[in-house]
């Protein structure tokens, strides 16, 4: 029912872009987008170029995001189906779980979607630059997610689960190895911490 | 790799979504899951007209026992399926097959409706579907129709479904006594689409003997095949080793007699019409391996 009170056409026209709110990262952000446009495209389009477009049909898993707090990709979510779930993307990691910054600790700038304000580097992501897990780069956004979100949903998954859940997605540089030892990382530091 | 445009609604119930679907006419498809339909329409394989989204309903998302059956709604997602710890014996291989669909993001979003409507000649759940005798229910805005899977699947990637109706849910009858079953299937790759598959149900009486046997397999033909001879060659006897290995091979020479008539065999590298014929002689001895030790 819209304002008047008269029936609304239940149909998004093909090519006319709607305006689509989305809950990303806790915020509030405002996509205008043909119905035909994923989540990928939406996140993008508003500048959240964290998520990563690689194959665009659901096999690299570059574009890996959190929807209400599972893995999914994507660029096989449309953007209007997102609507009413929680997103969270790659930009959303940096201040969860922050650890004391150490000297010569990167700190990012706040641009270009890098992590600001005094927010640091989350522990999946700290655990990643420390033991090599990326190299190009291109891959890891998507890799972070999904690490994330088993990470929470399965806290002790076994090794044989990790490597399972992180042959979702496709790395070309590292041969994968290293993703899997930084997210068995996090596992174990975690459950040294009593989290 | 952008699907092509459509018109799109969201259904907040299975009639709302039957009356779009109605409105939409023939070349209207449903939107659950998305994980088959989105990647097709990348591809322009296929071009809707319109989209009904029912990913948002929220009263087909059970699994429940009936009667000593199982119903399984048609927006419960892979995932759901996977960690149903209650799906042991007789369902064990309904768990099995769902953990074995795509990857674990796939899962999450992919729906048992959907895994069935889109019939998919190397999908996991129709060959479940045939080894438990399952039907499916499929609902318009006229009325509701049960289909057994056996009639349901029709060729690859087309079935009994009408252009207006929905399938709203799968229903496992009561099993016999003992029944048990297991799912294996081989990919090359983890996530890959499997090169060969069985589904394998055996209930054993008190003495071992096998009273009802299911073989059904995926990938070898355009729908599930149903390995006839094996099942029964089985039937009335124990679960030897011999038995096994003679029931394999002839589930292996169903499989190849269906690769012959189908367009799926030999499309991928290393997936030839012999290759398969051996998958499947493994992976049923496999299953029947498994069947014979009480778990």
């Amino acid at each position: 029912m819209n304002e008047t009170g008269s029936r609304q056409d239940p149909w998004l026209p093909p090519l006319d872009p709607v305006t689509v709110e989305l809950d990303v990262n806790d915020s509030l952000v405002t996509c205008t987008v043909e119905p035909r446009r994923t989540l990928a495209d939406a996140l993008r389009g508003a500048g959240l170029t964290g998520t990563r477009l690689g194959c665009e049909h659901g096999v690299c898993g570059a574009c890996t995001v959190l929807l209400d707090g599972r893995p999914v990709r994507a660029c096989l979510v449309l953007a209007v189906q997102a609507r009413g779930s929680r997103i969270r993307t790659v930009e959303g990691l940096s201040g969860e779980r922050e650890e004391p910054t150490g000297p010569g600790e990167y700190e990012g700038n706040g641009e270009n979607g890098e992590p600001g304000g005094g927010a640091r580097l989350s522990d999946v992501q700290r655990a990643f630059r420390d033991g090599g897990a990326l190299q190009c780069g291109f891959c890891t956004p998507g890799f972070l997610m999904l690490a994330q979100g088993l990470l929470a949903d399965e806290p002790d998954a076994s090794a044989e689960r990790v490597t399972d859940v992180l042959s979702s997605n496709i790395c070309r540089c590292t041969g994968g190895v290293p993703i899997v030892s930084a997210v068995r990382a996090v596992q174990r530091a975690r459950k040294e911490a009593g989290s | 790799m952008k699907p092509p445009p459509f018109a799109y609604a969201r259904a907040a119930g299975v009639p709302e979504a039957l009356a779009l679907l109605r409105d939409a006419g023939e070349d209207a498809k449903i939107l659950a899951g998305g994980q088959s339909l989105v990647p097709l329409m990348a591809y322009r394989l296929a071009r809707p007209s319109h989209l009904v989204d029912i990913g948002r309903i929220t009263t087909h998302r059970y699994v429940r026992g009936d009667g000593g059956g199982l119903r399984v709604g048609a927006l419960v997602r892979h995932l759901e399926l996977e960690r149903a710890t209650g799906l042991t014996g007789p369902w064990q291989a309904l768990r099995e097959a769902a953990g074995r669909i795509g990857h674990h993001p796939v899962r999450v979003r992919g729906t048992c409706g959907g895994s069935l409507a889109h019939a998919d000649p190397s999908a996991e759940l129709p060959v479940v579907a045939a080894a438990l005798d399952a039907s499916v229910t499929l609902q318009s805005a006229d009325g509701t129709r049960t289909v057994p899977a056996a009639d349901f699947f029709l060729a690859p990637f087309i079935t009994a479904l009408e252009p207006d109706e929905m399938l709203v849910e799968v229903a496992f009858p009561a099993p016999p006594p003992g029944l048990r079953s297991v799912f294996e299937e081989f990919q090359v790759h983890s996530g890959d689409f499997a090169l060969a598959s069985a589904a394998v149900a055996v209930a054993l009486d008190g003495d071992g003997v096998a009273t009802h046997v299911r073989v059904a397999l995926g990938s070898v033909g355009p729908v599930p095949v149903r390995a006839r001879e094996a099942e029964e060659a089985l039937t009335g006897g124990r679960l030897t080793e011999r038995a096994a290995a003679e029931a394999a091979r002839l589930a292996a020479s169903a499989a190849g007699a269906a690769a012959g008539s189908s367009a799926a065999s030999g499309e991928v590298p290393g997936g030839g019409a012999d290759f398969r014929r051996e998958l499947v002689r493994t992976l049923v001895t496999r299953a029947l391996d498994r069947l014979k030790e009480k778990s």
